[in-house]
């Protein structure tokens, strides 16, 4: 009988199958093959003139996952250690505005630090010089941060939350100081939420397009700016697939080298609603 | 530490909170700057009201969310009761696919499965192949993958002990899934149809490229909107959609408390008597 039962994934993998796999094959295709439909290498090779901008947007991502990881942890065992009914509400506030639209809230962060923005028209009326908020690396940073934020704090209140506290309280009666249980048995132990915190951020961070164009300038263009331009205004699909290609590529190494850090039997995501 | 952990939290919740509230004041503002309150108005919701582009895509938005969800939530279900009763190659083989759309950038699922459908549309010679079943067909593949991370966990945590019971006590196995099993893995199924819901309404970069000129949706028309100078009739969209999200958030969190609170009392009168 239970042979038989997992003959149900059948119209799940064949579905995945269209959808996913041969998608990606096609993608595949168009990256090796010009506007005509023939074989080239041309896409290819002119990938190595995108290099700059495929190194400032894994630069830009890294510092937001860095960033995100640094806010994130101390929030997310701050509500780790509030009483039940606390913790539920906290957690509402953190995934309510992921349920908003990104789009919307990145116009807000833009209204806040534009030129003539709130936080600059309150730098003016005490006198001060406008500051240099938006059109720069740190705008966009700050950005990617501002989004993808509760994602981090999400599986880390996960783990966290989680956490055996008999093993801090073992640490305590065998003589550590805080430091030294916060570094040698809270941190190892929360490293599967670290990972998978840091690959939220990073995925959607080292792809995004809207954060770039609204928060940078013509000099943080990001590869998601470019893939996205070749489709909709350039019309070189070709030159995009190529682009994305070698996106996915190098996402799926960087998941990978981070996945390296946790035990691999575990495949459910951290993800908890 | 404690305090500062605290007083740490209350900083971040004002960092994603403040760009929020100023959309919402915003809103009520009768000049059309952000930075400058020129006085309270409803005009923004009235004409947001009387917008019957915007009024329709929030609709389109609706039924794809609802759509795509259900579908999503009905195939994952039954494909994940067929991975659960796998093993080996074929196992891990599905799970790395399941873990495609949820690791790849969105952008590039957006572009491959645009690319997809552009070959299917010369294929049929189909010119605006783009519209409301693609747009159907990406969300469903996105979503698929969050059903099944959810409900697997609660299929592997589920006493395979309960299904013999029924086979034995004279079920057949169709009855046996939807009167035992199927009640067991029920809060997975319901917080991955949430999830699905959740990502499908708020998706913009993958309904983005699927999305053609007869049929797109919400985000996608805010998009071309933040484009130009924005209307603030955008505005009073964000505070309706963010009072909507918080009211059911509350109300979720409300029958959660009263969940867990009459099953404690249960839980004591059976201690009792």
């Amino acid at each position: 009988m239970k042979n038989k039962s997992r003959f149900l994934a059948a119209p799940y993998a064949v579905w995945m199958l269209i959808f996913t796999i041969v998608p990606l094959g096609i993608v595949a295709f168009y990256a090796f093959t010009d506007a005509g439909g023939s074989f080239t290498l041309e896409n290819i090779t002119s990938i190595g003139s995108y290099f700059p901008i495929f190194l400032r947007s894994i630069w830009y991502s890294i510092a937001a996952a860095l960033i995100c990881l640094l806010i994130g942890y101390p929030v997310a065992y701050y509500i780790a250690q509030c009483k039940p009914t606390t913790q539920r509400f906290l957690y509402m506030l953190i995934m309510l505005p992921m349920c908003m639209s990104f789009l919307l809230r990145t116009l807000a962060w833009v209204a806040l630090l534009d030129d003539t923005g709130i936080i600059n028209s309150l730098v003016t009326h005490f006198g001060l010089k406008p500051l240099p908020l938006t059109r720069n690396p740190f705008a966009v940073i700050s950005g990617m941060v501002y989004n993808y934020l509760p994602y981090m704090i999400m599986p880390l209140y996960t783990v966290l939350m989680k956490l055996d506290r008999r093993l801090i309280e073992a640490s305590q009666d065998l003589g550590c100081r805080p430091s030294q249980t916060f570094f040698r048995v809270i941190l190892p132990l929360s490293v599967p939420g670290i990972v998978s915190g840091v690959t939220m951020v990073f995925v959607p961070a080292v792809s995004t397009f809207y954060i770039s164009q609204k928060l940078g300038s013509t000099s943080t263009i990001m590869i998601g700016d470019i893939i996205e331009s070749q489709y909709k205004t350039a019309y070189n699909p070709n030159l995009g697939a190529a682009l994305s290609l070698v996106l996915m590529a190098l996402i799926f190494i960087c998941v990978g080298i981070m996945n390296r850090f946790t035990s691999s039997d575990e495949e459910e995501g951290m993800m908890t609603l | 530490m404690k305090k500062f952990n605290k007083i740490f939290t209350i900083l971040v919740f004002v960092f994603l909170y403040v760009p929020m509230i100023v959309l919402i004041v915003a809103s009520f503002n009768a000049g059309k700057d952000l930075a400058v309150f020129n006085g309270f108005t409803l005009r923004n919701y009235r004409e947001f009201f009387s917008d019957s582009r915007l009024l329709t895509l929030l609709g389109n938005s609706l039924v794809i969310a609802v759509l795509s969800s259900l579908c999503a939530t009905m195939l994952g279900t039954v494909a994940a009761v067929g991975i659960h009763n796998m093993r080996g190659r074929l196992r891990s083989a599905i799970m790395s696919v399941t873990n495609i759309p949820l690791t790849n950038p969105e952008i590039v699922t957006g572009v491959s499965l645009a690319l997809l459908f552009a070959f299917v549309g010369t294929l049929l010679r189909i010119k605006s192949i783009l519209g409301f079943w693609t747009l159907l067909i990406a969300h469903i593949t996105f979503n698929m993958p969050y059903v099944i991370l959810s409900v697997m966990p609660k299929l592997k945590q589920m006493d395979p002990n309960i299904r013999e019971a029924a086979l034995d006590l004279g079920c057949t196995p169709a009855q046996a899934f939807f009167k035992v099993v199927l009640h067991e893995i029920m809060p997975g199924i319901i917080s991955g149809a949430i999830m699905a819901f959740t990502m499908s309404l708020d998706d913009f970069i993958i309904s983005y490229f699927v999305s053609g000129g007869s049929y797109t949706t919400l985000p996608v028309e805010i998009y071309s909107y933040t484009k130009k100078q924005i209307d603030p009739k955008v505005y009073a969209l964000f505070t309706i959609m963010f009072a909507a999200i918080l009211i059911l958030m509350v109300t979720m969190n409300l029958l959660q408390m009263r969940d867990a609170k009459s099953r404690r009392t249960a839980v004591k009168r059976r201690a009792e008597s």
